[in-house]
């Protein structure tokens, strides 16, 4: 019972990241329609933004944060502006293949500024454990569900009632008729991208200090794909959704059957559901009046 | 102009200085190859409601589009002559400016966003406003349907609701313009006169400024107090609405009431049309 509470706690963590990351890719998707094969690598510099801030600068907790949602938004507005958007109207496959260049460049440029050892970083979540229902479990699992559900949560209301929220989803629904609006779609698409690259920050910065500040953050993010795939491409709720699944499935997997199946299971997954419901379970499907 | 042939001196609109809006030769080339609008020229007075009639093709939509500013997302330019909003040049102005100034389009098809709902439409609508709640309640009133429905998903309206919606949508950015292509798009006969008596009201009641698009021309004339008729990406008719239907080629040719014996072939309605120079 102790080892199931354990796997759910460390799955729910694990999760409640995949989450986050999950969302940025989906409102990049969401909204301009762009696949972000990026979104891992997102992780990985918002995880070393932080790290520049935190440990380099020295700069308090705070301030390191707000440098790292500055840096982010900054990031996501610039690649938006100088890449994407010299693409639009081109075929969706030219832009995979640029954003899958955009992620090999990102990762270059942070090996090429802080090579490819992990960077030692203080521990920003508490370190000890807690006992929880008979089971100990780690205390900074537990707070990053509670920071990631806050941060998700926070997202969710911008998304439902703020202006910019729903201007968002009227690009997302009808770029043309949102023109009309005075809605001006290219403030939406760099938006979209600040914001993907902000969560993604989030995740980074959490995931780095749950496991360690080195590449393999990056190839952490490859697994917003499993994630999206389940929830629905333009599925804000199904990336929560999603995120859970992948978490809890791959923990009990490593903990019960074999911790190398667990980092195939994810990609078994996808497969399953593209033959399945290639729409995940919460996507879009087109509404048809009767 | 020389083709244009206006049916009384005194019928038409005061010159562009006077019209809230005015379109002065402008020319339309869509793909830096096709010709669309050649040389079009229209007033539509403050107040009024503005009719634009013509066939399919004649750049009815081209035109609401290069007056809202839609052109530059279709690979259309406005090549030459002018689009003037107050006595503001807004040729070149951004579609969202435009919004700002008080120009909505209502787009053909209706285009509400389907997976939002009916009140998140209308927040949309309202994106250029900061305060937008007491136009909320003023959409709700002039369309108690609406309110009814506030929480329901747009796609799942019908086809007159969506129009409403879009229609109250346009009227959150609280517009002195009104543009309006064609509005009664796939509605039954009923509820065509139901949307137009809505336009009509809107007019009378709120003093909006309205230029609508219609295939239907005698429902258009019967609300408008000025035509205008297009034929290959020009006017070629205009007048005051009583006299346009009255007229007998806008008769015979855009309401279907030819005198008996008339032209059937459509040979001969375009030798005829090309002999009154309108094509």
């Amino acid at each position: 019972m102790s080892t199931f509470l354990n796997l759910l706690v460390y799955g729910l963590a694990d999760g409640a990241i995949l989450a986050l990351a999950a969302l940025g890719f989906v409102l990049i998707y969401k909204a301009t329609g762009v696949i972000n094969f990026a979104q891992g690598e997102f992780l990985l510099v918002g995880a070393y933004m932080f790290y520049t801030a935190f440990v380099v600068l020295r700069l308090p907790l705070v301030l390191a944060v707000v440098f790292g949602v500055v840096v982010a938004t900054l990031l996501g507005v610039v690649i938006e502006r100088l890449i994407l958007r010299p693409m639009v109207g081109e075929s969706a496959i030219s832009i995979i293949m640029v954003t899958i260049g955009l992620s090999m460049l990102l990762q270059a440029l942070v090996q090429m500024f802080y090579g490819t050892s992990p960077k030692s970083q203080p521990a920003l979540l508490p370190r000890q454990s807690v006992s929880f229902l008979g089971a100990t479990v780690p205390l900074n699992r537990l707070l990053v569900i509670g920071i990631a559900a806050v941060v998700l949560t926070a997202f969710t209301v911008f998304f439902r009632w703020s202006r910019h929220g729903i201007a968002m989803r009227a690009v997302a629904d009808d770029q043309q008729a949102a023109m009309t609006m005075g809605i001006s779609v290219r403030r939406i698409f760099a938006m979209a991208w600040a914001l993907a690259a902000v969560s993604a920050l989030v995740a980074g910065v959490l995931l780095g200090d749950i496991s360690a500040v080195d590449r393999n953050l990056a190839s952490f993010g490859l697994l917003v794909f499993p994630v999206v795939i389940l929830g629905g491409l333009d599925s804000v709720p199904g990336t929560i959704v999603g995120g859970l699944t992948m978490g809890l499935l791959s923990q009990y997997v490593s903990g019960y059957l074999d911790p190398g199946l667990a980092t195939v299971i994810p990609y078994v997954v996808l497969v399953l559901i593209l033959l399945v419901r290639p729409y995940g379970i919460f996507g879009e499907t087109r509404i048809e009046r009767v | 102009m020389t083709t244009r042939a206006a049916l009384s001196p005194e019928a038409a609109p005061a010159a562009s200085g006077g019209a809230l809006l005015a379109l002065n030769n402008v020319e339309v080339i869509y793909d830096d190859v096709i010709l669309v609008l050649r040389g079009l020229s229209l007033a539509v007075p403050e107040g009024k409601i503005v009719a634009l009639l013509g066939s399919n093709g004649a750049g009815k939509s081209t035109t609401l589009k290069a007056v809202s500013g839609l052109l530059p997302s279709e690979r259309g330019e406005v090549t030459d002559g002018s689009v003037t909003f107050q006595g503001q040049d807004v040729t070149r102005m951004d579609a969202a400016e435009r919004v700002k100034l008080g120009m909505s389009l209502c787009m053909e098809g209706r285009h509400v966003f389907e997976h939002l709902t009916v009140g998140e439409n209308l927040v949309a609508g309202a994106y250029t406003q900061k305060n937008s709640a007491s136009d909320l309640d003023l959409v709700y009133s002039f369309f108690p349907k609406l309110g009814d429905m506030r929480n329901r998903v747009a796609g799942y309206l019908s086809g007159g609701e969506q129009q409403m919606l879009a229609i109250g949508r346009a009227l959150m950015a609280r517009p002195k313009l009104l543009m309006l292509d064609e509005p009664s798009l796939g509605l039954a006969p009923l509820l065509v006169q139901e949307i137009f008596g809505y336009i009509k009201r809107l007019n009378e009641e709120q003093g909006l400024t309205v230029l609508v698009i219609e295939q239907n021309a005698r429902r258009a004339l019967e609300v408008a107090d000025h035509g205008y008729i297009m034929e290959q990406g020009r006017i070629v008719l205009e007048g005051p609405a009583k006299e346009l239907s009255e007229n007998p080629d806008v008769k015979e040719f855009y309401l279907g009431l030819g005198e008996e014996g008339g032209r059937k072939s459509y040979r001969d309605v375009k030798h005829y049309k090309r002999r009154k120079r309108w094509l």
